[in-house]
């Protein structure tokens, strides 16, 4: 169960202080999926680097299960992340020095949870039997980004979070990432938060919310 | 144009670090590059106006063959039989501890030529000047440098005395004669030398007519003739390779400083190509953007031309008493110790500042010649790109390591030497970016866990950016080995050495015949005197070359000391009769003698039957029986005494001889000043290349500091996946660190026999061809512990920056390289 209560982010720029966040709630149930829209600007990106623990709130709580997450300091957030969350970017962020096999199992590896007939069926799902020796740079962008949704789902984390992972893919190519993805996370039983602008995207999972000037509307 | 330049200097505003690291490696290769040539042309500025003074290398002379003195009675002879000839004496003073060398000449029949003789050089014996009469006319005058007046403490106040207790003329300063070196009439210096009626040699005006009378015919003393550039050209030969030497070093220096400049501006070309492009789309042609490109790159060469020709007068200020001590030493050259430069030398500073950014950035500007504007679509393969570099440095460092084999083969000479030098270092910096991919790749091969995995494959990644940084360090750390192995071995080789050569426990030197008889009798009585050991000495030539010939006496001192580098079984017994000599391995190197050999001394034709050690002697020497020596060349003069003692009697035999015989500290020296004076020497020359050693170092370390400092910017796009996956920022540092550290630690280690290497050319090529010596090749392990430790703090130190900086840095940095606008 991911729960976020009041959550508040600002920013400081030669501007001023900008309010990114300004009392965002939120609550997802254990296995459920939900899309994030809102503007740009509007604070999606922030509200799930705030999740993932790779930023801290000024204010608020994130509840993952039992973990206050907010309350965590630096290297507990990063514990965190490695053994219960997974993240996929628009921009893949893969490790352009190892290859896709390695890649794929580096977050399970990192979290002691290596399984190896779970990293044979994800390969062979995602399509990436024929690439592994391969390195990033030498793939498709769709096979990328597939390489990074293994990636974070080879630990089988209790929370896999998206941020755009269709964003720098063709409509038909991002679909296609997108059912994979899905039908992944239903075989793990992870819980899902994703943001994007693309409404199509978006209905194909259970819930849809949409941010508004830092809240959840 | 002035909006196209404006544009590209706003890049430099925005990464000011990239402009201080280019600025730093132009300002640290010109700095030491015109600071070693500083040193170089001070020094043959010297030789030079020594070789001007009495006409420069048109002039012949006449002398004898043994270059002994001789009656002035042949100028005279001479003269009468229409030859237009200049008498010289030429001897040794010593004067406040120092050596002093007297010059005596007749200025009124000097070759027009000679520096002395014409009054444009403002002289100060012009037969316009007052000083003319008084430099001719008894008390007479002298003519010296001022540094050599300041270096011996001798002013124009009060008279000047020599160690001998001789007055010497009145001083007076003038600029055209050499420092070391004092001039004054013929008949002053026959004086001061105690040579009354004697000559060394006549000069031959060579723009006088010649005169019809053979040479046979005019005189009756048997003189013959020899070029002066033969004489000036000795002390050129002999110190080539020292000028080489730190010639090769300066080249080094500016070749590493070149990795600095070479590293920057390939890096802000990279950054700057979507600029590049932006540029070429509004309209800029391709040839307009690489003028614009040329002129910022020329200005900033200038830049750093103009601060490292300044930084360079300094370093060499500060090396220039060294170096001329150590030239003094060992080639007995007079250098002023003090540094005068010419226009000429400043503008070859900054040409060369000017030609080193060029060449550093000749690949970066091509590219931005040739560059699509629309390449930007391209994906960016650094992987093909990186195998493709590494495979094409394999092949040149193969081809340069096949070069260094056939010209140590099939070559000959010091720049041969040198060659086969550049062609191994180079070969060595190409091949260690394929060689630490290697060992990266067996790292990552057996890699335990997912970040040991990374590490080593994020290093084999990292290695474009830094491979540059370590060629520098491994060149820095090569050098210093090589060079480091040479010095110690040539100290450990030439203390043994000078431990058994030296078995007299006091030793006389500078003593005429009379004094030389006096204080053998004297000795020959006395009671605490074991051994007497007498050498007679004459300087002869030998092919061109200068050779002493020693005589001594036939000792046990000798027979169970001396040490041989060659030598038959039964040397000594064969060295008592006519027909055996010893000869010096330098000379045997330079005439390619070997044992058994004969060689021809005027009429006599003795054999070899020993080559012996002499290190730091850049003449070459024969030593032969005492009798022989005088029987063939009677005007042999008295080549000191080794008088051996027991240890506790040294002191007050001293202090007897100095009471009986007034005898000075240059006369007489005990065993231990005399090692430590020559040690000494030797020390002044390694302090010189132990100084450029660490500047060299500090460039290696200076490189790595500015090559990490700019690639941890960029490397944030490979540590931000790491850190999302649940890497903490210290533990991104610390393995950032720890790669820095592995990759200078393998170079350092590849360095190792690298050095070792360079270590064998410089002994086994260099030296030989150098100096005529070749030492026995001694490891110094230790060295290797302290250099390889040295580099692993230099790569912790430079490292340090960039690491703190990943360790604080904000989570917002790190975020932006996963945002849609990276």
């Amino acid at each position: 169960m991911l729960i976020v209560e009041d959550l508040h982010k600002t920013y400081s720029t030669p501007q001023g202080p900008l309010p990114v966040l300004r009392g965002a709630n939120l609550t997802l149930g254990d296995g459920e999926t939900l899309a994030m829209m809102g503007d740009s600007g509007s604070g999606k990106s922030t509200l799930l680097h705030l999740v993932a623990g790779l930023d801290a709130a000024d204010a608020g709580t994130i509840r993952l299960g039992e973990t206050d997450i907010a309350a965590l300091d630096d290297a507990a957030r990063a514990l965190l992340r490695r053994n219960r969350i997974g993240v996929v970017f628009q921009q893949f962020n893969l490790i352009a020095s190892l290859t896709v096999q390695a890649n794929l199992a580096f977050q399970a590896k990192l979290a002691g949870r290596y399984d190896e007939s779970w990293q044979s069926e994800l390969t062979e799902r995602l399509g990436l039997s024929d690439v592994g020796a391969r390195y990033p740079e030498q793939l498709s962008g769709g096979q990328q980004q597939r390489v990074a949704i293994g990636r974070a789902l080879a630990a089988r984390p209790e929370l896999l979070l998206t941020d755009e992972p269709t964003g720098n893919l063709d409509v038909e190519t991002g679909e296609a990432v997108m059912q994979l993805t899905l039908d992944l996370v239903a075989r793990t039983g992870c819980t899902l938060l994703m943001v994007t602008h693309s409404a199509s995207i978006a209905g194909m999972l259970a819930r849809q919310v949409r941010l508004d000037r830092g809240r959840l509307v | 144009m002035i909006h196209i330049l404006k544009t590209l200097l706003s890049h430099w505003r925005r990464h000011p670090m990239q402009l201080v690291a280019l600025l730093v490696g132009l300002t640290i290769a010109t700095a030491l590059w015109s600071g070693v040539q500083a040193l170089n042309a001070q020094a043959r500025d010297s030789y030079n106006k020594a070789a001007q003074l009495l006409g420069g290398d048109r002039v012949e002379s006449l002398t004898l063959v043994n270059g002994a003195l001789f009656s002035d009675k042949a100028f005279a002879e001479l003269r009468r039989a229409g030859w237009i000839v200049s008498p010289v004496l030429e001897g040794q003073v010593r004067v406040n501890g120092k050596s002093l060398r007297v010059i005596g000449i007749d200025p009124l029949s000097l070759p027009r030529a000679a520096a002395l003789a014409t009054p444009a050089t403002g002289t100060e014996i012009s037969e316009d000047g007052k000083g003319f009469q008084s430099f001719l006319t008894r008390p007479w005058q002298s003519l010296i440098a001022l540094s050599t007046m300041e270096q011996f403490g001798l002013g124009t106040d009060a008279p000047a005395i020599t160690e001998t207790g001789i007055t010497l003329p009145a001083l007076t300063a003038a600029e055209n004669v050499t420092p070391g070196i004092l001039v004054m009439d013929v008949g002053a210096a026959q004086s001061v030398l105690e040579a009354v009626g004697k000559l060394s040699r006549l000069l031959i005006d060579p723009d006088a007519k010649t005169s019809t009378t053979p040479l046979e015919d005019a005189t009756s003393i048997p003189l013959q003739r020899t070029s002066e550039s033969e004489v000036s050209g000795d002390l050129n030969r002999l110190t080539d390779s020292f000028h080489l030497n730190l010639t090769a070093f300066g080249m080094l220096a500016f070749l590493v400083g070149l990795f600095i400049v070479y590293s920057a501006i390939t890096l802000a070309f990279e950054q700057r190509l979507p600029m590049l492009r932006t540029l070429r789309a509004c309209g800029v042609s391709a040839l307009t953007l690489t003028i614009a490109l040329l002129l910022e790159l020329l200005t900033l060469a200038l830049i750093g031309g103009i601060t490292g020709v300044a930084l360079g007068y300094l370093i060499a200020v500060a090396l220039m008493p060294d170096v001329a001590t150590s030239l003094g030493g060992l080639y007995g050259a007079q250098v002023s110790g003090s540094l005068a430069l010419s226009p000429s030398w400043w503008s070859a500073g900054l040409g060369m500042s000017m030609i080193g950014a060029l060449a550093a950035s000749s690949y970066s500007l091509a590219k931005a010649y040739w560059m699509p504007p629309l390449a930007t679509a391209q994906r960016f393969a650094w992987r093909e790109a990186q195998e493709r570099r590494l495979n094409w440095q394999s092949g040149i460092a193969l081809a340069l390591l096949g070069l260094a084999i056939i010209l140590y083969l099939f070559g000959n000479g010091l720049v041969v030497g040198f060659a086969i030098l550049a062609a191994l270092l180079v070969a060595g910096a190409l091949a260690l970016p394929p060689l630490l991919s290697l060992i990266l790749r067996v790292g990552e091969s057996h890699a335990g866990g997912p970040v040991s995995q990374w590490f080593w494959a994020d290093s084999r990644m990292q290695l474009s950016g830094l491979s540059v940084a370590l060629m520098a360090m491994l060149l820095a750390l090569a050098a210093n080995i090589g060079v480091g192995t040479m010095v110690d071995g040539f100290r450990k080789t030439f203390n043994d050495w000078l431990d058994q050569r030296l078995v007299a426990e006091i030793y006389l030197d500078s003593l005429d015949e009379t004094r030389f008889d006096a204080v053998m009798s004297w000795l020959d009585l006395r009671e605490d005197v074991t051994v007497l050991l007498p050498k007679n000495r004459v300087d002869v030539r030998i092919e061109g070359w200068p050779v002493r010939v020693l005589g001594f006496v036939d000792h046990e001192s000798y027979r169970d000391y001396w040490p041989m580098k060659a030598a038959n079984p039964d040397l000594w017994d064969a060295v008592l009769s006519d027909e055996a000599i010893l000869v010096s391995e330098q000379l045997a190197q330079r005439l390619t003698l070997r044992l058994d050999d004969t060689i021809s001394i005027g009429e006599w034709q003795p054999r070899i039957v020993g080559i012996y050690p002499d290190y730091g002697n850049p003449k070459g020497q024969i030593s032969a029986n005492i009798d022989t020596v005088a029987h063939y060349f009677p005007d042999a003069g008295p080549g000191g005494i080794g008088v051996r003692t027991d240890d506790d009697n040294i002191e007050s035999l001293m202090e007897a001889l100095r009471t009986q015989f007034n005898f000075t500290g240059s006369e007489m020296i005990d065993q231990a000043s005399l090692k430590a004076f020559s040690k000494g020497i030797f020390e002044k020359t390694f302090a010189v290349t132990a100084a450029l050693n660490v500047l060299t170092m500090l460039v290696a370390g200076i490189a790595m500091f500015m090559s990490l400092l700019t690639l941890s910017e960029m490397r944030l796009p490979q540590l931000a996946p790491l850190w999302a996956g649940g890497l903490t920022r210290r533990k991104l540092a610390m393995l950032e660190l720890g790669k820095t550290i592995a990759l200078a630690l393998f170079t350092a280690m590849l360095a190792v026999p690298l050095g070792l290497l360079v270590a064998w050319c410089l002994i086994a090529v260099v030296n030989v061809q150098a100096f005529g010596w070749r030492l026995p090749f001694h490891v110094f392990p230790y060295q290797w512990i302290w250099l390889v430790a040295l580099a692993i703090l230099t790569a912790f130190v430079a490292s340090l920056m960039p690491t703190l900086r990943l360790r604080t840095i904000a989570p917002m940095r790190l975020l932006r390289v996963f945002a849609n606008e990276r």
